[in-house]
C-alpha cells in the first residue's frame, strides 16, 4: 500500500482516517437532528414558526416576573414564558411543581390554542446550572450578586 | 510506555496498585459521599435533593470516561498490537457499565422531585442511555470473542466506534434544548458554590480511584483466567 512505512504506522494512518470520518459523520448527523432533536422550541421559534393549533408540542423558556396569576376557579394558573426576545402566555389548570416561580426555567407540555395562548396539559420545572446553598437565599441581592460573582471566577 | 506493557512487569506493579489504589479511593469517596449527604447544606431551590449530586456527578464521570478508557485502549490494541490493551478495554467496561446505570438511576430519582418527572426523552438522557446499551453490546461482544475464540479486532472496533456517542453526550445541552442544565463545572469555572464543589470534586477523585483499582483487579483475573487456560492446554497436550 504505502510503501516505506511500518505496519503498525499503516495500522495508525489507516485508524486515524476512519475515526476522522466517524467523528465527520456523527457531527453531521448530529447537526441535522438539530430542531428535531431538541426537547421544546423556546418562544422566538414560537413566534417565527408558530406550530400548527392543537399540535402537540413543548415550550420551555423563562417564567417571566410579575406574570405568574391564580384564576378565580382556584386551580387555573396563566404566565407569561420568555426567552429574552419573544413571549408566549401560558394557561395551565392543575398542581404546581415544587421549583417553579417566576423567573425560572419552565417546559410546557401542551399546545397552541386558535387565540395563541399556548394551553398546558403538563409543566416540568427546569433546573438551571447553579447550585447554591439555601444560607445565601437570605442575603441581600447585591451580597447575593457578589458571591455568585465570587465563585463563577473562583471555580 | 513498552516497558509497562510486558505483563509480568504489569503484574508486578498492578499488585501493590490495585490496593492501593482501591483502598485511597474508598477512603476519598467514602468520605466526600459522608460530607455531602449529612453536612453539606441544603440547597436554596432543591433541598436536601441536592445531596444526589455528590453520587450522580461522579457516576456520570465514570460512565463516559469509561468508555473514553475503552476507546483508548482499543486504539491501542489496533495499532500496537497489545494484548495488554485488549485487557485493559474488557476491564474498564463492567465498572464503566455499573457507573452509567448508577447515573441514570440517580438521575431519575433526582428528576421527580426537581422536573416533576422520573424520565424525558431529551438529548442528554438519551444519549446516556445508549451509552448504557452500548456497554450491554461491548460486554456480550468482547464475552463472545474470548469464549469463542474470535479476533479481539472486532470488540476493539466496536469500542472506537462506540466513541462518537462520548461528544455527543458532552455537547447535547449545548447543541438541543434539554430538560437536563448544562454544563455547571466548565474550564476553569463553576456554577457550583464552594460549599457544594469542594466535597463534590473530592468524590469524583476518590471514585476515579476506585475506578483505576477495579480495572487493575479486573485486568489481573483476566490474565489470571488466560494463564490458567494456558497452563491447562499444556497439560492436556503432555
Amino acid at each position: 500500500m504505502i510503501t516505506g512505512l511500518k505496519p503498525k504506522h499503516q495500522r495508525l494512518i489507516l485508524v486515524l482516517i476512519a475515526l476522522i470520518a466517524l467523528i465527520g459523520a456523527g457531527l453531521l448527523a448530529a447537526s441535522a437532528l438539530r430542531n428535531q432533536a431538541s426537547y421544546f422550541y423556546v418562544p422566538t421559534q414560537m413566534a417565527e414558526k408558530p406550530p400548527a393549533p392543537g399540535q402537540a408540542v413543548r415550550l420551555g423558556g423563562m417564567v417571566q416576573e410579575g406574570s405568574l396569576q391564580t384564576l378565580a376557579d382556584g386551580v387555573t394558573t396563566t404566565f407569561v414564558v420568555g426567552d429574552g426576545e419573544a413571549t408566549v402566555p401560558v394557561r395551565f389548570a392543575g398542581i404546581l411543581p415544587d421549583l417553579f416561580v417566576e423567573g425560572s426555567g419552565v417546559v410546557a407540555e401542551g399546545r397552541l390554542d386558535a387565540g395563541g395562548t399556548f394551553v398546558a396539559d403538563n409543566l416540568l420545572a427546569k433546573h438551571d446550572e447553579n447550585y447554591v446553598p439555601r444560607e445565601l437565599q437570605e442575603m441581600t441581592e447585591h451580597q447575593k450578586n457578589q458571591v455568585v460573582a465570587e465563585t463563577e471566577i473562583g471555580a | 510506555m513498552h516497558g509497562f506493557a510486558n505483563p509480568k512487569r504489569f503484574l508486578n506493579i498492578a499488585r501493590w496498585l490495585t490496593t492501593l489504589l482501591l483502598v485511597s479511593g474508598l477512603v476519598l469517596a467514602g468520605g466526600a459521599l459522608a460530607w455531602g449527604f449529612f453536612m453539606v447544606p441544603p440547597d436554596r431551590l432543591m433541598g436536601d435533593t441536592v445531596r444526589i449530586l455528590f453520587l450522580h456527578v461522579p457516576a456520570a464521570w465514570l460512565g463516559m470516561g469509561g468508555w473514553s478508557a475503552i476507546a483508548m485502549s482499543s486504539l491501542v490494541f489496533l495499532v500496537w498490537r497489545h494484548p495488554l490493551a485488549a485487557l485493559a478495554a474488557r476491564g474498564a467496561a463492567v465498572p464503566g457499565m455499573i457507573f452509567t446505570a448508577i447515573c441514570l438511576v440517580t438521575g431519575s430519582i433526582w428528576g421527580r422531585p426537581t422536573w416533576g418527572t422520573w424520565w424525558v426523552w431529551d438529548g442528554r438522557l438519551t444519549s446516556m442511555l445508549v451509552l448504557l446499551f452500548l456497554y450491554v453490546g461491548y460486554i456480550a461482544l468482547a464475552q463472545a470473542v474470548s469464549r469463542d475464540g474470535g479476533s479481539s479486532r472486532i470488540p476493539a472496533i466496536f469500542g472506537l466506534v462506540g466513541a462518537i456517542n462520548i461528544p455527543i453526550i458532552n455537547r447535547s445541552v449545548v447543541w438541543w434544548n434539554s430538560l437536563h442544565q448544562p454544563a455547571s463545572i466548565t474550564m476553569g469555572k463553576s456554577a457550583i458554590d464552594s460549599t457544594f464543589l469542594i466535597p463534590l470534586l473530592i468524590a469524583v477523585a476518590g471514585f476515579s480511584l476506585l475506578f483505576g483499582g477495579i480495572v487493575l483487579a479486573r485486568m489481573r483475573t483476566l490474565l489470571a483466567d488466560i494463564q490458567t487456560e494456558a497452563r491447562l492446554r499444556r497439560k492436556a497436550m503432555g
